[in-house]
């Protein structure tokens, strides 16, 4: 079941698109945002109130990179990985960061704490290799400022 | 003659961007007054005809055609959208977000005035999930403007509406394709449509649709407020107004600088970016982004625009330059591109699922000494199955770009990844 919270922000965006199939993207979010993840019933529930088959909203769910259809730590880590953070430093970033949490790239540390994702160009190529931790974005990243870093999130 | 800088001379260095107080302040909104007030919806087309703007999304297109396709007057559709393309993806571009960060409300301005001219009520702002302090600064600025009467119904009493709406995607690159796009903001999966129709024919759920990048609608308020030939003028050369360019890589102050269209290579590189840092020299660059071909130390001189370019056997693309020097591996380089590419394929079509997984572990191979002696003739072989005309939509032949261009310009480091043992073999 939906909570009346995810049901009421999933409703609110109705009125901006012209048929609720359009909100498939948005409803996702918004279970994921209240559950960290989508779950089968969050992904069937939202398919109801949408009128869309469960495996069309499958479909859309596995196509986007940020829909996480398995559980994710707290807070989840975006590893740009593309051509500029490659040139300035990506691998021996990726490499401190995995024996850090002890993880490879995708996975979740044992504690739930962190779920670390390769990401594409996450447009701070000036300020690269840059990574993002939530919301949070940070530039020129050295291998040497990840224990500093992880620190930050409980 | 100091250069002016319409897009970027608002951008604080750091800090909150100009609220609707301060944006007012510096003459914001004044271009739309302009628009609604003396103008009316076909001279801001023609305006913008005029002026020459050509679009910055990567591909190029003359704006004010783009626009002219959009059917207006008493026999047009009811419903017509415009669409932002604010997915910025592309490997090593870093301009758009520049300006949604740092100016939101000349953006929010520039979504106004251009569903004014093409007399759509209704505007998208397709925002890739990433960038979630443009869409914090963005709704703030949107709020600001309808609580002053520049969105929502009766803009300043002309008695047309627009409501702008953000569509916080979920990441996909491809979904900076248009069509893919619309699919995208339909729900659906983001894989390309077919044209014709075009968009602005059958769009967003079947109604004529104009999809514009970011970069390219903030000069709209700007060609409004002070005229296309002032635009033109801003430029170098024939394709018209300032560029968003961006230098990453190792050089010294990687950075994005508004510049006049057609700023030369060397300009960018060693007076805007520093130069490259001690001990690493230039041997090439991507100049608009990861899906375009290569230039080399010999177009050092060649001042950036859609032609030019174009003519050196590249892309202006984004105008966002990724620097390739002589210490990072050229295969690696490519393998991290293709992969890139591979990872992104929205998997519709054959050619570009399957084939640009192949070329990325070639690429691999080689990149690690152990590549066989048919690699690179098999990689050859993918730049023409995978090339124009070959595939759905331009995202594999844009992939194909930087391989090909490197087949041709640096074919020895190819040569050097392949196993010793079958050297002789190479063709």
């Amino acid at each position: 079941m939906l909570s009346d919270e995810e049901r009421q922000e999933i409703e609110a965006e109705l009125p901006h698109y012209e048929d609720a199939g359009a909100l498939s993207v948005d409803a996702l979010k918004i279970v994921q945002r209240h559950r960290g993840w989508v779950d089968d019933d969050g992904l069937a529930d939202c398919a109801e109130i949408l009128d869309l088959s469960v495996h069309e909203l499958e479909g859309v769910a596995t196509f986007y990179n940020l829909i996480f259809r398995k559980p994710v730590g707290r807070h989840v880590m975006l590893l740009c990985d593309s051509i500029s953070c490659w040139v300035c430093g990506y691998d021996a970033l990726c490499g401190r960061l995995q024996e850090r949490l002890g993880v490879p790239l995708g996975g979740t540390t044992g504690d739930d704490r962190f779920t670390l994702l390769p990401m594409n160009c996450l447009g701070n190529c000036d300020h690269a290799p840059t990574l993002m931790i939530d919301d949070d974005l940070y530039d020129d990243v050295t291998p040497e400022q990840v224990d500093d870093l992880l620190k930050e999130y409980a | 003659m100091s250069q002016e800088t319409p897009l970027t001379r608002d951008i604080p260095d750091q800090g909150e961007p100009l609220d609707l107080a301060g944006y007012e302040q510096a003459g914001g909104y004044g271009a739309l007054r302009k628009a609604v007030d003396e103008m009316g919806p076909e001279a801001v087309i023609q305006a913008v005809k005029d002026s020459k703007l050509r679009g910055r999304g990567g591909a190029g297109f003359p704006t004010g055609m783009k626009w002219g396709f959009m059917p207006r007057g008493d026999d047009a559709p009811e419903r017509k959208y415009l669409i932002a393309n604010a997915d910025e993806m592309e490997p090593g571009t870093f301009k758009d977000r520049l300006l949604m960060e740092g100016n939101p409300h000349q953006f929010v301005e520039s979504l106004v005035i251009s569903a004014y001219a093409m007399g759509t009520q209704t505007a998208y702002i397709f925002l890739r999930d990433a960038y979630r302090l443009c869409r914090r600064r963005l709704q703030r600025a949107i709020d600001e403007a309808r609580a002053a009467g520049y969105v929502g119904e009766n803009v300043l009493g002309s008695g047309f509406d627009v409501e702008i709406h953000i569509h916080a995607s979920a990441g996909r690159y491809i979904c900076g394709e248009e069509t893919a796009l619309i699919n995208a903001l339909e729900g659906r999966r983001a894989t390309p449509r077919d044209k014709p129709p075009f968009p602005q024919q059958a769009g967003l759920w079947g109604w004529p649709t104009i999809v514009n990048n970011v970069e390219t609608l903030c000069n709209v308020p700007h060609i409004v407020a002070r005229g296309p030939e002032w635009f033109r003028n801003l430029s170098h050369t024939e394709n018209g107004g300032t560029k968003l360019y961006g230098v990453s890589g190792r050089v010294n102050r990687p950075g994005c600088w508004e510049l006049p269209m057609g700023a030369t290579l060397r300009e960018l590189v060693d007076e805007h970016a520093g130069g490259m840092r001690e001990g690493y020299r230039f041997r090439g660059c991507l100049p608009g982004g990861g899906s375009t071909p290569f230039l080399t130390g010999e177009h050092l001189d060649l001042g950036l625009d859609f032609d030019a370019v174009e003519e050196a056997g590249s892309r202006l693309g984004t105008g966002s330059v990724v620097v390739l020097d002589d210490r990072t591996s050229l295969m690696g380089f490519l393998r991290n591109l293709e992969l890139f590419y591979a990872r992104e394929s929205c998997g519709w079509c054959t050619p570009c699922r399957d084939g640009l997984p192949w070329v990325a572990r070639l690429l691999g191979a080689l990149e690690a000494g152990e590549g066989r002696a048919q690699d690179i003739d098999v990689l050859e072989m993918h730049t023409r199955f995978l090339g124009p005309g070959r595939t759905f939509c331009a995202h594999a032949p844009g992939a194909m770009g930087p391989l090909q261009s490197a087949l041709k310009h640096f074919p020895d480091d190819f040569r050097a990844g392949v196993r010793e043992s079958e050297l002789a073999e190479v063709s």
